[in-house]
């Protein structure tokens, strides 16, 4: 019973494997297989919650003294994320069925995607954070591979490079906080780290929290906090449905994950005492608001969905930075279910107006695509923490959260909220609503069953997965909702909601062009506070600017003087060398032998 | 009886310049030497395998072979693999196949020879050995500047085993030890000034063989002008000569090696730093992989330092392990590039990256196989080259027990960054080369064929073996680099 677990790592793996070794010219196939996995490791999740279950591992690199091992750490933490994993990575494997029906390399996408399932079982499974770093990367890979799955293109291509990098810029920090924390605690398993505090031994307060601030870093590449976001929206290149699993629910929520499985290690009370925690809070507050500022002007459907994911997940890290994990987790479970719902309604969308993406080119869909447009709609609603729906329960939490320990925090939440109203009923009502600006979009029809089920299916978690019973059993972690209905969190909460909506109905009901296009801030906004235009910069200038001017030294100074000199300098051999010069190879190679000669005449008569 | 490994290339290449199916005869004894290194993957520890021939009675040197520690068996094996690999990448010129197969062999039997002596004038001889066919391949079969890169490596490396050599004699001198066997070296005792002065000689004379910063220049020229089977021998498997040299010999001078802790960190850093950065400014395919190699040997000096700061294997029990895993995959991922590499510029005709463009439209199976060897050179975990590289890492942390950080823990977080940098050149490398429209000379480019697929697929199975269960080679070293496991003379006469 226990050894089930296993499945969970062992058959995504080997459907990747097979998929790429064997059955890559069955593209159906393939693709079936594929899906099967994603329906069979959903399953043995279900059964994994309702029964108790011990750990398991074995050893993969032991060297004397230290033990490296694959382990599975199935508490409830762990396994209610998997539900997220697998129940997210099942509808999205059904949606891909219709939505790549007709890609030449369905094969090689579906391969990826289920390399991407193994991948991120063995995050939220990992006991220790060497398995953690390891399968870290893994997603990287795959988010690398599906981001790249039209490499043909420019910029799909340069879109998979830009987040694995910073990915690895990320993850240079994570590591370096791993081996700090192991040289600290000398451990690697969350359980060695959480024993090591529970004793509260010596240790110093300002490594541990140099540490944790480290291992955070990670979590900012991941989880595309600033100023590490810009790879996501651009990871946008990469086919709709894997926005909505990597790129929306799963993989770039790992971060907070991550971050709330070492909160829960370390303790809440230590990790008060340590220095810099505020750091994390804050730059997921400002992650939140800079993303909602630029999501408010973008045309692009996916972009609009991307910048919100950014701000989602800066309110989540927020939580974590408040030393709520709990609020911050119900939030990734919420947000989970009504971000892919959104995600891949903007890619059933996508696919019925000839995969064109820009909002003003669409128009009037409600009545062409009815089903999609209610079940979008809901999970704009869910997005903009309308009351009833699971977004209003989670990010409540983090309202209350930021209110009792952050008030300027508190004010950005809510800031953030308003415009996330702001942006949501934006692309709303400038998509759905209205007349079809283009041909695309008249020709536009309802999707099929296939695409519709996961639709339907997220709609509903969309809005009850926020509720008390559901999220006791199945958040990963979980408070109670109590709804004050005195405290502040609830009227900003409230009020946010009614103050975007008002703003947006006001200026894009009905409206024809963006009546926001030539005012300057919004241009500032459009384009991204020109972050990506800075790194390129810092690339051009710091990076390749300094390789060059060290390639140079290297070759003049260093290859040509320096080295050249010496050896031409060392000693008798070397003025024989030099005198050789003029001879050929075959004089250089009995030299060699003459050396080797030599050497027994020196140790023989000398 | 492990002469044999020395023996079967030699009698290869023997065969081949007398002319008797040259291919054939090649793939043969290659493919031979690597099945009877699998096989003693089994019963390496035999007494079977040791062997000893008196050479010399004054000074007292004999053709000692045998396995030491699992160490030696990593590398035959390491060797064996590469040496079947470059022999079946083949691509001879016509009319020179004798040299070519011949020379590819010769370097093979050496680089096993080296390894697998447990005497130390041995050791060295085989290696150069092993040097001079290299030469004379790329003198006269090299691509490009042939001329100039050969004279380049002939100079370094001559310098670099005339320091060796006298670091050696040295070092033999100052143990006291009656003969050059190994064993008998390391049980000697050296005095404190004497070790510096012959640690820095094993510094500079192995260093410049590993092309430790400053003196890599010759590394990444020669590569890109060698044949190609002689580019993935000497950087897959004879440039780890040094660094097992390194391991070996470091108990004897420990206090030197110490002393001179904080140069050899610098020069490290170099490698990864430095020659990361020229790296990055590389515009051909070629030599960015030469610099790759350079940059990466850093690293296995990183696990060096770390055990040499730790004065012993007991002290830093990672650090040895860590270093072998990293040669061997390495070696391994460095071969399948330059064999990958081969094939791209038989394809494309050119290796200027702005040449090349959307090659994996046409190539699906080359890109594949090269996104893999390169995804493994930048330390992707599943391939091995992580499993030693997180070792390092590992081992660089285990003398730190919270507080300040120590130099060698200093060195390990900017080598780190290293690791980023590597993913810059390799990404930006594999994006150029196979990503994008394709370029013309990449429309109709043919996939690797059957023949082709071969070495690739032998060096990618050893990659994702290490890479997925590091147990299946670290297993191999238990234990090792505590003590010499090797008999001693007295034992040895007694048998």
């Amino acid at each position: 019973m226990e050894n089930l677990a296993w499945l969970l790592l062992a058959l995504p793996l080997l459907s990747a494997a097979t998929i790429h070794l064997g059955l890559k010219r069955l593209q159906t196939v393939s693709a079936l297989v594929s899906t099967a996995v994603a329906g069979v490791i959903l399953a043995v999740t279900i059964i994994l919650i309702g029964s108790e279950t011990e750990d398991l591992a074995f050893s993969w690199a032991s060297v004397p003294g230290l033990d490296l091992e694959i382990g599975l750490k199935l508490d409830s933490f762990a396994k209610n994320m998997m539900l997220v994993v697998t129940g997210v990575g099942f509808l999205v494997h059904l949606f891909s069925l219709a939505y790549m029906k007709d890609d030449s390399a369905k094969a090689r996408y579906f391969g990826a995607l289920s390399l991407f399932m193994f991948s991120m079982t063995g995050i939220v499974l990992a006991s220790n954070f060497i398995m953690m770093f390891i399968f870290w990367e893994l997603v990287g890979l795959s988010s690398y591979l599906l981001i790249g799955h039209w490499y043909e293109k420019d910029s799909a291509a340069d879109a998979a490079k830009k987040a694995f990098l910073t990915n690895r810029i990320g993850d240079f920090g994570f590591m370096i906080g791993i081996l700090m924390l192991w040289g600290i605690t000398g451990a690697l398993s969350f359980d060695g780290i959480s024993e090591f505090f529970a004793a509260t031994p010596e240790y110093s307060a300002f490594f541990v929290g140099t540490a944790v601030l480290c291992v955070f870093a990670g979590a900012m590449g991941k989880s595309a906090q600033a100023p590490l976001h810009v790879w996501l929206p651009d990871a946008m290149e990469g086919p709709t449905p894997v926005s909505a699993l990597i790129h929306a629910a799963t993989m770039v929520a790992a971060g907070v994950f991550m971050m709330a499985r070492l909160s829960l290690s370390i303790g809440t009370e230590t990790i008060e005492a340590l220095w810099g925690v505020n750091t994390i809070a804050w730059i997921g507050g400002i992650t939140s608001l800079l993303a909602a500022l630029m999501a408010t002007q973008q045309d692009d459907i996916k972009k609009i969905l991307a910048y919100s994911t950014l701000s989602q997940l800066g309110y989540m890290v927020m939580a974590v930075g408040l030393l709520n994990p709990e609020a911050g987790m119900f939030h990734l479970f919420t947000h989970a279910w009504f971000k892919a719902l959104l995600f891949l309604g903007s890619g059933a969308v996508i696919y019925a107006c000839h995969h064109e993406q820009n909002i003003w080119k669409m128009g009037g869909l409600k009545g062409k695509m009815p089903i999609t447009t209610i079940t979008f709609f809901i999970g704009t609603l869910a997005l903009c923490g309308f009351p009833l729906t699971a977004g209003f329960f989670s990010k409540e939490g983090i309202l209350e959260a930021a209110l009792h320990t952050n008030k300027a925090l508190f004010s950005i939440a809510a800031l953030v909220a308003c415009l996330t109203t702001f942006y949501m009923f934006r692309l709303f009502f400038i998509a759905f609503l209205g007349k079809n600006r283009s041909k695309n979009a008249d020709h536009a029809k309802e999707v099929g069953i296939l695409m519709l089920i996961p639709l339907i299916v997220l709609t509903v978690m969309a809005v009850i997965s926020g509720w008390n019973p559901i999220g006791e059993k199945l958040s990963p972690l979980h408070k109670a909702f109590i709804l004050h209905l005195d405290s502040p969190a609830f009227y900003a909460s409230i009020g946010s909601f009614i103050i975007g909506f008002l703003i947006a109905f006001k200026l894009y009901f009905n409206a024809e062009s963006d009546p926001l296009a030539d005012n300057g801030v919004a241009k500032v906004f459009r384009n991204k506070f020109y972050v990506d235009e800075f790194y390129a910069k810092l690339v051009g200038y710091a990076q390749d600017g300094v390789a060059a001017v060290i390639h140079f030294i290297d070759e003049l100074v260093i290859g040509g003087l320096l080295v050249g000199g010496l050896s031409r300098a060392a000693g008798g051999v070397g003025r024989l060398f030099t005198r050789m010069q003029s001879g050929n190879l075959q004089g250089y190679a009995g030299l060699f032998a003459l050396g080797v000669i030599l050497v027994i005449y020196l140790t023989v008569f000398v | 009886m492990s002469i044999l490994f020395v023996l079967i290339p030699l009698i290869g290449s023997i065969l081949v310049l007398s002319g008797v199916k040259v291919r054939l005869s090649a793939l043969i004894t290659s493919g031979a030497t690597l099945f009877f290194a699998i096989g003693c993957l089994f019963c390496w520890k035999s007494d079977a395998w040791s062997m000893s021939l008196q050479v010399l009675e004054t000074p007292n040197i004999q053709l000692a072979l045998g396995f030491q520690d699992g160490i030696s068996v990593a590398m035959l094996l390491l060797s064996s693999l590469v040496l079947f690999c470059a022999v079946f990448h083949g691509g001879a010129p016509e009319g020179k196949e004798k040299l070519w197969y011949s020379s590819s062999l010769l370097i093979g039997a050496g680089a096993i020879g080296a390894f697998l002596s447990t005497d130390l004038f041995f050791f060295y001889a085989f290696h150069e050995l092993a040097l001079i066919p290299t030469f004379l391949m790329i003198g006269m079969l090299g691509k490009g500047d042939r001329k100039e890169a050969a004279w380049k490596i002939t100079i370094y490396l001559a310098f670099g085993s005339i320091v060796l050599l006298a670091g050696l004699l040295w070092l033999v001198q100052a143990s006291g030890a009656e003969t050059w066997l190994f064993s008998d070296i390391l049980a000697g005792s050296i005095a404190p000034d004497a070790q510096k002065g012959i640690a820095l000689l094993l510094i500079i004379g192995f260093g410049t063989l590993i092309s430790l910063f400053p003196f890599h220049s010759w590394a990444a020229p020669a590569y890109a002008a060698a044949p190609t089977p002689v580019a993935m021998l000497h950087a897959g498997v004879l440039k780890k000569f040094g660094l097992y040299g390194l391991i070996r010999l470091y108990p004897t001078v420990t206090e030197g090696m110490q002393h001179w802790l904080v140069l050899l960190i610098v020069l490290l850093l170099g490698n990864i730093l430095w020659v990361g950065f020229v790296t990055l400014n590389q515009k051909r395919l070629d030599s960015l992989l030469g610099n790759s190699s350079v940059m990466h040997m850093g690293y296995i000096f990183l696990a060096l330092a770390a055990l040499i700061d730790a004065g012993s294997a007991e002290a830093n029990p990672i650090a040895i392990p860590a270093a072998v895993v990293l040669m061997f995959a390495h070696g391994i991922s460095i071969a399948m590039l330059f064999s990958l590499t081969d094939h791209v510029h038989k394809r494309t005709g050119s290796l200027e990256l702005s040449d090349l463009g959307g090659l994996a439209k046409a190539a699906p199976a080359l890109a594949f196989f090269f996104g893999l060897a390169g995804m493994a050179s930048i330390g992707l975990p599943g391939l091995a080259n992580f499993s030693g590289e997180v070792l390092v890492f590992l081992s660089g942390f285990n003398a730190y027990e919270g507080g300040e950080l120590g130099c060698v823990q200093v060195a390990t977080i900017l080598a780190l960054w290293g690791v980023v940098i590597s993913a810059v050149y390799m990404l930006r490398a594999f994006r150029k080369t196979f990503q994008g429209p394709a370029v013309p000379n990449s429309v109709d480019a043919k996939d690797l064929n059957f023949c082709e697929k071969i070495p690739a697929l032998i060096l990618a199975a050893a990659l994702l073996v290490v890479g997925l269960y590091p147990n299946s080679l670290l297993n191999l070293l238990k234990g090792c680099g505590y003590s010499c496991k090797c008999p001693t003379q007295t034992e040895q006469a007694d048998q």
